[in-house]
């Protein structure tokens, strides 16, 4: 509804010349109302959040590789994970024990559980990126020596080695959580593991309070 | 006796103001989102502290649902076109140029090659309720899945794989299509997940 409104003369010019004052309104509503279903539309038909992803490398299925070429993880240095059903975790240091039910601790996926072991057990790396972080926030090193020394870091000799172990139970936000921390703890060296029958035996045995290694003893 | 006299007033809004905020609005909206895309299942993805975005092109997303039933995308409908001609020459179907037209189009496919061509006949609404029923084969005894992932690779060697897989699925679910990846060399992968906030204390 565009319209020309076309005052003739108040008066105010006495004769002479004979300009006339346009005024032009036009009606912006329907625009408006255009505008307002069309937002409606893309706030219903779309996502504003990208998905986020996480990044994983698993080891080969390879079966040409060699004993050589895979390398062994010093048992002092290695935190296996257990994850069973009903979001249950448990881990073990180094190797496992199979008789004795208590080698497998219980833990949870909360801030005091796995983190706080994972955290400890890596507590020199977890120092170093703290620093190098409160470096980056000051300006005072680039994001990209950032990343490079994180990961040097994070591979470096002394932390630990974590084995995810995933029971058929488990589920996937399980296995993202477990990997969750290990972003969280800076732990640089870990890999998702085929569970192995011993393993499975472990959890069934925690399971019973040991009743499978009481067994074994008779 | 002098009457009460009301004013007169003009109820005309200017609109053109409240028309620039909603111009405003609508393109912000047109920039910065993406289109939701349809999906055959409703999947609630894992949150975690993972803040890598997903690259947009090149992207082989694998869908796993609660279920276990697995489905695949590719964002290139002449990547589609290939991999359906060379899955078919495997387990030799053949396809019309029909059936691969309507293949195209499709945004997540995920059918037992057997009974592709009778779905690709259906219409799209009888394929949205039939779909989500079906899934491609993944276990041991028929892994079709593989075949899949293979031929896809084979057409486009910068496809990322992509697993987007619901929160309640079973591990032993996951497994199996982790252990079809590493058959195939594909170990590095990205795992699609929501952002979470956590911090380490």
């Amino acid at each position: 509804m565009a319209e020309v409104q076309n005052n003739e003369g108040g008066g105010k010019k006495k004769g002479g010349s004979k300009q006339k004052k346009i005024s032009v309104f036009v009606d912006f509503t329907p625009m408006v109302d255009m505008n307002m279903l069309l937002i409606t539309f893309f706030m219903l038909c779309t996502s504003l959040s990208k998905p986020q992803t996480m990044e994983i490398n698993m080891p080969s299925n390879d079966k040409n590789i060699t004993e050589e070429q895979q390398s062994a993880v010093k048992a002092s240095q290695a935190i296996t994970l257990l994850l069973g059903g009903d979001d249950k975790v448990y881990y073990y240091l180094g190797q496992a024990d199979y008789k004795n039910s208590n080698s497998l601790t219980e833990t949870s996926y909360k801030a005091a559980g796995i983190r706080a072991l994972l955290l400890m057990r890596n507590s020199e790396a977890v120092e170093k990126v703290k620093a190098l972080k409160q470096q980056k926030l000051n300006l005072k090193i680039s994001e990209e020596d950032y990343t490079k020394q994180v990961s040097e870091i994070k591979n470096g000799k002394k932390t630990p080695v974590v084995i995810i172990k995933a029971a058929d139970e488990a589920t996937y936000k399980n296995l993202i959580d477990a990997l969750d921390e290990m972003q969280i703890c800076n732990i640089g060296k870990y890999v998702i593991d085929k569970i192995t029958e011993g393993d499975k035996l472990l959890l069934k045995n925690k399971k019973d309070n040991g009743g499978l290694s009481q067994n074994v003893a008779k | 006796m002098s009457r009460v006299k009301v004013a007169r007033k003009s109820t005309r809004i200017d609109m053109t103001a409240m028309s620039d905020v909603t111009v405003l609005l609508l393109t912000f909206f047109m920039l910065t989102s993406t289109f939701v895309k349809k999906e055959p299942v409703q999947v609630t993805t894992p949150g975690s502290v993972s803040e890598i975005k997903i690259p947009e092109v090149n992207i082989l997303q694998i869908l796993i649902d609660p279920k276990g039933k697995v489905f695949m995308s590719l964002d290139k409908q002449a990547d589609m076109e290939q991999t359906l001609t060379s899955v078919g020459n495997d387990y030799g179907v053949t396809f019309t140029p029909e059936e691969i037209q309507k293949f195209k189009i499709q945004k997540t496919f995920g059918t037992p090659i057997k009974n592709m061509k009778g779905y690709l006949a259906m219409k799209s609404e009888e394929q949205d309720k039939v779909l989500k029923d079906l899934g491609i084969p993944c276990d041991s005894v028929d892994n079709q899945f593989k075949d899949w992932v293979k031929n896809a690779r084979a057409t486009n060697p910068d496809l990322r794989i992509a697993i987007k897989a619901d929160q309640n699925t079973p591990y032993s679910v996951i497994k199996s299509v982790m252990n079809s990846l590493q058959d195939l060399r594909e170990n590095k992968y990205n795992l699609i997940t929501s952002l979470k906030n956590e911090e380490a204390k």
